[in-house]
C-alpha cells in the first residue's frame, strides 16, 4: 500500500475549554476520495480546520507528504498544497465571482488550474463572472467556492459539507465533477452529514461520533447497520 | 428553598475596613497636613473621581470617550459664569453647574451616539473642541485669554483663607467618596448587572431584554454630571480659568486614561491605584517635561499590551484581593455557590 | 465675487483635508482601526520633510521622493511590530495604544524640535497665482495640492478595484479567517495597508508644511479634520471623503470670512449638522461595524 498523502495522528482539538476531538487518527490516500461522515457536532469541520491550519494542532498530529505541519498558519498550509472549501461557502462578499476565483490563485502555486479551466469546469460561473458573490444562488456559490480552492492548485482538496442547503439535483451535478478532479491527480476529502452522496463517491470512509473515530473502512465493505451504529452511537 | 445574593468576601471585608480607616485619616487631614499637601490630596481626589467616571463609561458602558474634557470645562465655565455673572454663591454654583451640564449632555449624546466605536471616540473629541471654541468666544469671561475669580466671590466661600482651603478640601473628599460610592452602588444594583451584560455581549444583552440604548444614555449623562462637578470644583480651587486649561486634552483625558489603564480597567479599585501611581510618577519625573509625557505614553502602551488588566488586575489574579464588596454569590439554603464577579472582563 | 473667491479657496482647501481623510478611511475600511496618532503622523512627515530639505537643500516638494518611502516603511514596521497586536474584537486596545502613540510622537517632536512654529519654503510657487478673470484668482500651490489630492484618491480607487493587492485588501477586510485560507498572510496585508496609508500621510504632511506654519502640537486638529471629512463623506467611499473634505474646507473659509475667529467653529458645526441630518454621511456605502 502506498504511503498516504496525509496522516492524522492522535489529534486533539479544543474550543476554549471544550474538547471537540479526542485522539483522532486517520490516513488519506493519494489520488482518491475519502469521506468523513458523522452527525452534527461530531467534529468533522473541526478536523478539516485543524488540517487546513485554521485551528491549532500539535505539530506531529498532522503529517502531509511526510512533513509534520500541525499548527502551521493557514496561508502556509495552502502554500504546501492543501486547500479548504469552507463550510457555508464563505465567498468574499465584496468581490465578484471572477475576483473570488482570482484571489484563490494569488498564492501562485504552479499547476493545471487557472481561470479558463475553472470556467470550463463550471460554465455557469463564466456567465456570472462579474456578479458580486452574494447575488449568486446556493449552487453557484458552491461551485465558485470549489473553483476558488482549485485555483490554488492544491494536491489535497478538503470539502466541508458542500451539499449543505443545496437542491438534490445541484448536489448531484457537483458530485459528478469530483471524479474528474481526481482524474487530474487531486486527492479529495469530503465531509458530509448526508451520507448517500459521500458513500457513493468515496473509496475510504471514516465516521466520527462525538469527536472520536467510530468507524473506518472501504465504502463498499460497510453495511447500513454498521454505519448507523457508528453515526448515531446506538 | 432559601436563596439570597451575597456580596462580600473575606478579602473585601478587610478592604472595606482599611478603606474606612483611611477615610477617617483623610477627613482629619487638615489637622496633620500642610497647605501644599491638602492641595495635592484634593487634586488626587479629583483624578480618582474623573478616572472612576471614565472607567464607568468605558470599562463598563463600552463608551470610549476621549472628550470628557468637554464636561470638565463646561462645569468649570458654568461655575465662573454662575458666580460672576449671575451672582450665585460659588458653593451653590457647583451642583447647579453639574445639573446644567447633565442637561447639555442630553442633546450631545443624541448627536454623537449616531457614531460607533472608534468614530464615537473622535466624535466626543470634536464636541470638546466645539465647547472650547465656544468658550473662547464668550467675551463676558474674557474669551481666549481667560479670567480669574474676583476677590469678593472667593471670600464668600469662607471668611479666612485657611477655612476656605479646608472647605474646598472636604468638598473634594466628599465628591470623590460620593462618586466612587455611587458607582459601587450602581454596580451592585440591577443596572450594574445590565451594564456588565452589555460589556460582555451587547447583542446578547439586548435579546435578553436589556434596554441597551437607554442605559448607555443614562450612563453618559451621569458621567457628564459627575465630571462637570469635578471640573467646577477643580477650577474653583484654581480661581482662574481659560479655554485651553479648562478643556485641556492632556490634563483631563490623557492623564485620566493613563490612570485608569495602569490601575486596571473595569475594576472599581483601578482608578484609585492608578491615581496613586500616577502622582508618585509625577512627583518623581515631571520636571523632565516632554520626556516625562513621552514616558507615560510608552508605559500606557506597554501596560495595554502586556497587562491589560492593569496593576490592580494583576494583584487580584495573584492574591485575590478585593477592596469593595462587589462579588455576586448565590447563597442557597445557607450553602455558598461559586462566585461570579461584577468586574468587567478584560479580553 | 469675493464670496466666489472664498468658496473657491474652500474647495481647494478641501483637497488637503481629503488627503488627511484618505489615509484614515483606508485603514478603517480594511481593519476597522482608527489611528488616533494619524494627525501626529502627518506632522511627523512634515518634520521629516524639514530635515530632508535642510540636509539636502531640496525644494520641499521634491523631498516627497524621500519622505514618502520613509513614512511607508515606518507604517509597515509600526503595524507589524505594534498595531497588529492590538487588533481583535475589543475596541479599547487599538484606541488606547494609538492614543499613547500620539502622546509619544507629539512629545518626541517637542523634545527634538521645540515648540517653535516652522514652515517649509517652496519658493516662488507659493505666491504664484492664476487670474481667472472677474477678480477671481487661484493660487498655483493650492491648485496643485487639490489636483494631487484628486489624483491620489483616484489612484487609491484604482488600486482597490483593479489590482491584486486591492483584491487582497478587500478580501481581508471581508473575512480575515477565509483570507488566510486562500493564502493571504493577514499580518502582512495589514502592514501593507498601513504603509499605503502613511504614504498618503507623507504627501499630506509635506503639503501641510509648505502651506502653513506647523509645530508638534497641531496633530490632533488634523486628525479631527480628516475624521470630519470621512464621516461627512460617508464611510466606505473614497470619493465621499473628497466631498466631505470640500464641505469642511468651504465651511471653514466661509466662517473665516464672516469672522476670523470662526473658521474652526464653522467647520465643526457643519460636521455636527451633517451628523444630525445624515448620520451615514452623504455617500454611505457600508454600515459602521
Amino acid at each position: 500500500m502506498p504511503k498516504p498523502l496525509l496522516e492524522v495522528q492522535a489529534l486533539d482539538a479544543y474550543y476554549g475549554d471544550f474538547q471537540a476531538l479526542f485522539d483522532v487518527s486517520l490516513s488519506i490516500e493519494e489520488g482518491a476520495i475519502t469521506a468523513i461522515i458523522g452527525a452534527n457536532g461530531a467534529g468533522k469541520s473541526t478536523l478539516l480546520k485543524c488540517i487546513a491550519g485554521a485551528m491549532p494542532a500539535r505539530r506531529e498530529a498532522i503529517i502531509f507528504d511526510n512533513q509534520a505541519i500541525g499548527g502551521e498558519p493557514a496561508h502556509r498550509v495552502l502554500a504546501r498544497g492543501i486547500a479548504l472549501v469552507p463550510e457555508g461557502r464563505r465567498l468574499f462578499p465584496s468581490l465578484t465571482v471572477e475576483e473570488n476565483l482570482l484571489i484563490g490563485g494569488q498564492s501562485g502555486r504552479p499547476g493545471p488550474w487557472n481561470l479558463a479551466r475553472v470556467y470550463q469546469l463550471f460554465p455557469r460561473l463564466a456567465e456570472r463572472a462579474h456578479v458580486l458573490a452574494p447575488a449568486l444562488s446556493g449552487g453557484e456559490q458552491q461551485m465558485a467556492a470549489i473553483g476558488r480552492a482549485l485555483m490554488s492548485n492544491p494536491r489535497l482538496l478538503l470539502c466541508d459539507e458542500i451539499s449543505l442547503g443545496l437542491a438534490p439535483i445541484v448536489i448531484r451535478d457537483i458530485y459528478a465533477n469530483l471524479p474528474l478532479l481526481v482524474a487530474e491527480g487531486l486527492s479529495l476529502v469530503v465531509v458530509e452529514q448526508d451520507i448517500v452522496q459521500a458513500l457513493r463517491a468515496a473509496r475510504q470512509v471514516y465516521c466520527l461520533q462525538k469527536g472520536r473515530v467510530a468507524l473506518a473502512g472501504e465504502a463498499s465493505a460497510l453495511t447500513r447497520e454498521k454505519i448507523s451504529a457508528a453515526y448515531f452511537g446506538v | 428553598m432559601n436563596v439570597r445574593v451575597e456580596h462580600a468576601t473575606p478579602s473585601s471585608r478587610v478592604g472595606l475596613a482599611l478603606s474606612a480607616l483611611t477615610l477617617v485619616a483623610l477627613l482629619a487631614a487638615p489637622l496633620w497636613a500642610d497647605r501644599q499637601e491638602l492641595r495635592l490630596l484634593a487634586e488626587m481626589y479629583a483624578y480618582v473621581a474623573l478616572a472612576s467616571l471614565w472607567n464607568l463609561l468605558a470599562g463598563y458602558g463600552g463608551l470610549i470617550s476621549v472628550g470628557q474634557q468637554a464636561y470638565v470645562g463646561l462645569g468649570a465655565y458654568l461655575l465662573f459664569a454662575l458666580s460672576m455673572l449671575a451672582g450665585v454663591h460659588p458653593l451653590l454654583a457647583i451642583p447647579i453647574a453639574g445639573l446644567v451640564a447633565a442637561i447639555v449632555s442630553l442633546p450631545v449624546a443624541a448627536l454623537i451616539f449616531r457614531l460607533r466605536g472608534h468614530y464615537f471616540a473622535i466624535g466626543t473629541w470634536v464636541v470638546a473642541e466645539v465647547f472650547r471654541l465656544l468658550a473662547s468666544q464668550v467675551s463676558a469671561l474674557q474669551g481666549g485669554s481667560g479670567t480669574s475669580l474676583p476677590a469678593d466671590i472667593v471670600l464668600s466661600i469662607a471668611p479666612t483663607r485657611q477655612l476656605r482651603e479646608f472647605f474646598i478640601y472636604w468638598i473634594a473628599l466628599a465628591l470623590m467618596v460620593a462618586v466612587v460610592g455611587g458607582i459601587v452602588l450602581l454596580l451592585r444594583s440591577r443596572y450594574g448587572l445590565a451594564l456588565t451584560a452589555i460589556r460582555d455581549n451587547e447583542l446578547s444583552a439586548r435579546s435578553n431584554g436589556v434596554d441597551v440604548a437607554r442605559i448607555k444614555y443614562v450612563i453618559y449623562v451621569l458621567c457628564a454630571l459627575g465630571t462637570a462637578l469635578v471640573g467646577a470644583l477643580v477650577f474653583l480651587q484654581k480661581q482662574r480659568i481659560s479655554p485651553d486649561t479648562a478643556f485641556s486634552v492632556n490634563d483631563w483625558t490623557a492623564f485620566v486614561i493613563f490612570i485608569t489603564v495602569i490601575g486596571g480597567l473595569g475594576r472599581i479599585e483601578g482608578p484609585i491605584i492608578g491615581t496613586i501611581l500616577f502622582f508618585v510618577l509625577r512627583q518623581s519625573f515631571a520636571d523632565l517635561g516632554a520626556f516625562y509625557l513621552l514616558m507615560l505614553g510608552a508605559v500606557a502602551i506597554g501596560v495595554m499590551l502586556k497587562a491589560p488588566q492593569g496593576l490592580w488586575g494583576l494583584l487580584v489574579e495573584r492574591f485575590g484581593w478585593q477592596m469593595f464588596p462587589l462579588e455576586r454569590r448565590l447563597v442557597m439554603n445557607g450553602e455558598r455557590t461559586l462566585p461570579g464577579s461584577i468586574r468587567a472582563p478584560t479580553n | 465675487m469675493e464670496w466666489v473667491n472664498t468658496i473657491l479657496q474652500g474647495i481647494l482647501l478641501g483637497g488637503l483635508y481629503a488627503m488627511f481623510a484618505a489615509g484614515l478611511a483606508l485603514i478603517f475600511g480594511i481593519m476597522q482601526l482608527v489611528n488616533i496618532a494619524h494627525g501626529d503622523l502627518i506632522v511627523l512627515a512634515a518634520y521629516i520633510a524639514l530635515l530632508v530639505t535642510e540636509a539636502l537643500g531640496l525644494n520641499p516638494l521634491l523631498s516627497l521622493v524621500i519622505v514618502v518611502p520613509v513614512m511607508a516603511l515606518l507604517g509597515y514596521l509600526l503595524q507589524r511590530g505594534l498595531l497588529n497586536r492590538t487588533l481583535g474584537n475589543d475596541l479599547l486596545p487599538p484606541l488606547l495604544v494609538t492614543f499613547g502613540l500620539s502622546v509619544i510622537i507629539q512629545n518626541g517632536l517637542l523634545e527634538l524640535f521645540t515648540a517653535d512654529s516652522r514652515k517649509l519654503q517652496a519658493g516662488a510657487i507659493e505666491v504664484a497665482s492664476i487670474q481667472l478673470g472677474g477678480g477671481l484668482a487661484v493660487g498655483i500651490l493650492p491648485l496643485i495640492q487639490f489636483v494631487v489630492a484628486v489624483t491620489v484618491i483616484a489612484a487609491l480607487q484604482w488600486l482597490f478595484y483593479h489590482t491584486a493587492l486591492g483584491r487582497a485588501f478587500r478580501a481581508t477586510s471581508d473575512d480575515q479567517a477565509v483570507a488566510q485560507l486562500v493564502g493571504l498572510d493577514n499580518r502582512h496585508i495589514f502592514a501593507l495597508a498601513m504603509a499605503l496609508s502613511l504614504a498618503v500621510v507623507a504627501i499630506a504632511g509635506v503639503f501641510l508644511a509648505v502651506r502653513a506654519n506647523f509645530d508638534p502640537t497641531i496633530g490632533p486638529a488634523r486628525l479631527i479634520f480628516g475624521f470630519e471629512a470621512v464621516i461627512m463623506g460617508g464611510l466606505g467611499s473614497m470619493w465621499g471623503t473628497l466631498v466631505g473634505g470640500i464641505i469642511l474646507g468651504v465651511a471653514q473659509t466661509v466662517g473665516a470670512k464672516l469672522d476670523p475667529g470662526w473658521n474652526l467653529l464653522a467647520g465643526h458645526l457643519a460636521f455636527l449638522t451633517v451628523l444630525a441630518l445624515r448620520p451615514g454621511g452623504l455617500f454611505p456605502k457600508v454600515q459602521q461595524r
